[in-house]
């Protein structure tokens, strides 16, 4: 009896907040069929905001899984002055609005701000173009990668890299060797993690970018901009894409999981 | 190789685990380090393994200073007590670890792989993972994947730690045949006198991060340099202001000058040899070993009275 009440609320509670909202997207993308919804996603500015959140994907998800599994292993595996605020520090993304993010970064890196100046003197533009937008998407999208490693190293312990260096493996040789092998899960799905947000960000990025069509435009403003300009079915086209890349990097996860980890 | 370590210091913190302790192994032989928890036996292995910085003293494998070397460059082998397998990687991959890394050929590894695999006796499990290895058996591929890269010495931490007694029986001669075919120069840490004592040819003895007694298994039985040692090898009872093990005490029906009356609180068959609890008269307790005959002979029964005397006994100057 209460199993069966249980599995109704669980059930109805995905279906009302994540299935309904998503289902109705994709309806609404392919309500007036195939045609438009490929024409209102390959339209030049639609293709420019896909190249443009990829670009930015492709850029801020490397840098933070390197810089990750670097932080990981410094938190877990040494011990160094002001660990503790590190440690902190890493989850303030989280704890930040994006908006603030956006703000903060505009400030500094704006004409009148305090690298804007120096940074303009010398032609390089970052705020309303690419850089402020890859800083603020990788400002955002770093915790994931961290929070999903640390806790895998620290239940791993340090016997199977001691046990590599008394083989004669170099530092380097022991990570790749067996470290690496042994977080690549947490590692993965670190990365879908960040992905997903990178891909997703809005707030932040909405700030820095100026809002250039066919120039800042991420897909995400993309949507915004449809929808405000009441081009419905671009809006929910291009909506569609972005679940479609957040699905597709799912489904390339799990096609890489190797046979002997399913159970 | 000869193993010598010199005046080792360690400390965690405020813990000092080794207090400048010094030992020689020789060459080609078997050495235990035992002692309780906490006496710095494990911490000793892995100053030597590399695996921890003394904050003074030296190493030496084979006269050759190598303090400052890290552990890949010391060609030790190291067995693990929870063995340390590379769980990602199947038992043949594991064993082919340390060869790999040196870049062998590939067909020098398989070869000697097969073999370690054979002589380990895992060779029917080459392509599992260790999760699917009894304890036994991943402590056996631990060995073979030390010994693959032919260490110059073998160190292993408390290896049969972590396994049931009869498993641990098994492998501890299985050890000790190993290692007079092999004649690598061996260091293992045990807390299990009776471990320590079958299969080692010198033992290390240690207590609080301090050497007590270094010598053969019978030395340290016999010629015990203090209380410490005596009792942690062996059973003892404080007799007077003497130590006398329960075996070397003689239990008679009538007083001869030189025994002690007692009375008999409990006598417990253990098969073969029988245990007697006594009272003596000055009210302290102590226990006999005597054989099952002895005890039928001299009537032995709660409630009796005996009279003891000690065969063999020694006392100790108080430090």
């Amino acid at each position: 009896m209460s199993r069966w009440v249980l599995r109704i609320l669980g059930l109805s509670y995905v279906a009302a907040l994540l299935a309904a909202p998503v289902g109705l997207v994709v309806w609404r993308t392919f309500e007036h069929g195939l045609g438009p919804a490929w024409d209102a996603v390959t339209t030049p500015a639609a293709k420019h905001a896909l190249y443009l959140t990829l670009l930015i994907a492709a850029i801020a998800v490397p840098a933070n899984t390197i810089f990750g599994i670097v932080c990981a292993l410094a938190i877990v595996r040494y011990r160094f002055r002001g660990k503790g605020l590190v440690n902190a520090l890493v989850d303030l993304p989280l704890a930040l609005s994006p908006v603030v993010v956006g703000l903060a970064y505009f400030l500094l890196y704006s004409r009148n701000g305090w690298f804007g100046g120096w940074l303009t003197e010398h032609g390089i533009q970052v705020v309303f173009a690419l850089p402020a937008m890859v800083l603020v998407t990788v400002f955002v999208s770093l915790p994931f990668v961290v929070r999903e490693v640390v806790p895998v190293l620290r239940e791993i312990g340090t016997e199977q890299e001691q046990a590599s260096s008394t083989l004669g493996a170099s530092p380097f040789q022991t990570f790749r060797k067996v470290t690496l092998p042994a977080i690549r899960w947490a590692v993965a799905y670190g990365v879908v993690l960040t992905t997903a947000r990178a891909l997703g960000e809005f707030g932040a990025v909405s700030v820095v970018s100026g809002h250039i069509v066919g120039k800042t435009d991420t897909l995400t403003l993309h949507v915004e901009e449809s929808y405000q300009a009441f081009d419905y079915t671009a809006a929910y086209a291009s909506s569609f894409v972005l679940a479609l890349i957040a699905v597709a990097t799912l489904v390339l996860m799990s096609l890489f999981k190797p046979k002997e980890e399913i159970r | 190789m000869a193993i010598v370590a010199r005046s080792v210091t360690k400390r965690f913190g405020s813990f000092t685990a080794l207090d400048d302790v010094s030992i020689e192994v020789p060459a080609g032989s078997l050495t235990a380090l035992l002692g309780p928890s906490g006496s710095g036996k494990s911490t000793l292995l892995r100053v030597i393994a590399g695996l921890e910085r003394p904050e003074s003293g030296t190493v030496e494998l084979d006269g050759v200073d190598v303090t400052k070397r890290a552990p890949q460059k010391r060609g030790v082998g190291f067995v693990f007590q929870h063995y340390a397998a590379f769980k990602h990687m199947t038992v043949r991959d594991n064993v082919a670890f340390g060869l790999r890394v040196r870049r062998r050929p590939r067909a020098e590894i398989r070869q000697r792989v097969d073999e370690l695999l054979e002589l380990v006796q895992i060779a029917g499990w080459a392509d599992n993972y260790p999760a699917q290895l009894s304890g036994g058996q991943r402590q056996r591929m631990g060995l073979a994947r030390a010994l693959a890269v032919e260490p110059a010495v073998l160190l292993l931490d408390e290896p049969f730690g972590a396994l049931d007694a009869r498993v641990r029986k098994d492998l501890r001669a299985w050890l000790r045949r190993l290692h007079d075919e092999m004649h690598v120069t061996t260091i293992f840490v045990t807390h299990d006198q009776e471990e320590a004592m079958e299969i080692a040819d010198q033992i290390v003895l240690m207590n609080r991060g301090r050497i007590e007694q270094v010598g053969g298994p019978r030395d340290l039985y016999e010629e015990p340099a203090n209380e410490f040692v005596m009792s942690f090898v062996g059973p003892v009872n404080r007799f007077g202001e003497s130590f006398v093990r329960p075996h070397d005490l003689e239990l008679r029906i009538e007083p001869n000058g030189e025994t002690t009356a007692g009375t008999i609180e409990r006598v417990v068959h253990l098969g073969f040899e029988v245990r007697v609890e006594l009272v003596l008269e000055d009210g302290r307790d102590l226990w006999a070993q005597v054989t099952r005959d002895e005890a039928e002979e001299l009537e032995l029964a709660p409630g009796g009275k005996v009279f003891v005397r000690p065969r063999r006994s020694r006392i100790f100057q108080t430090t």
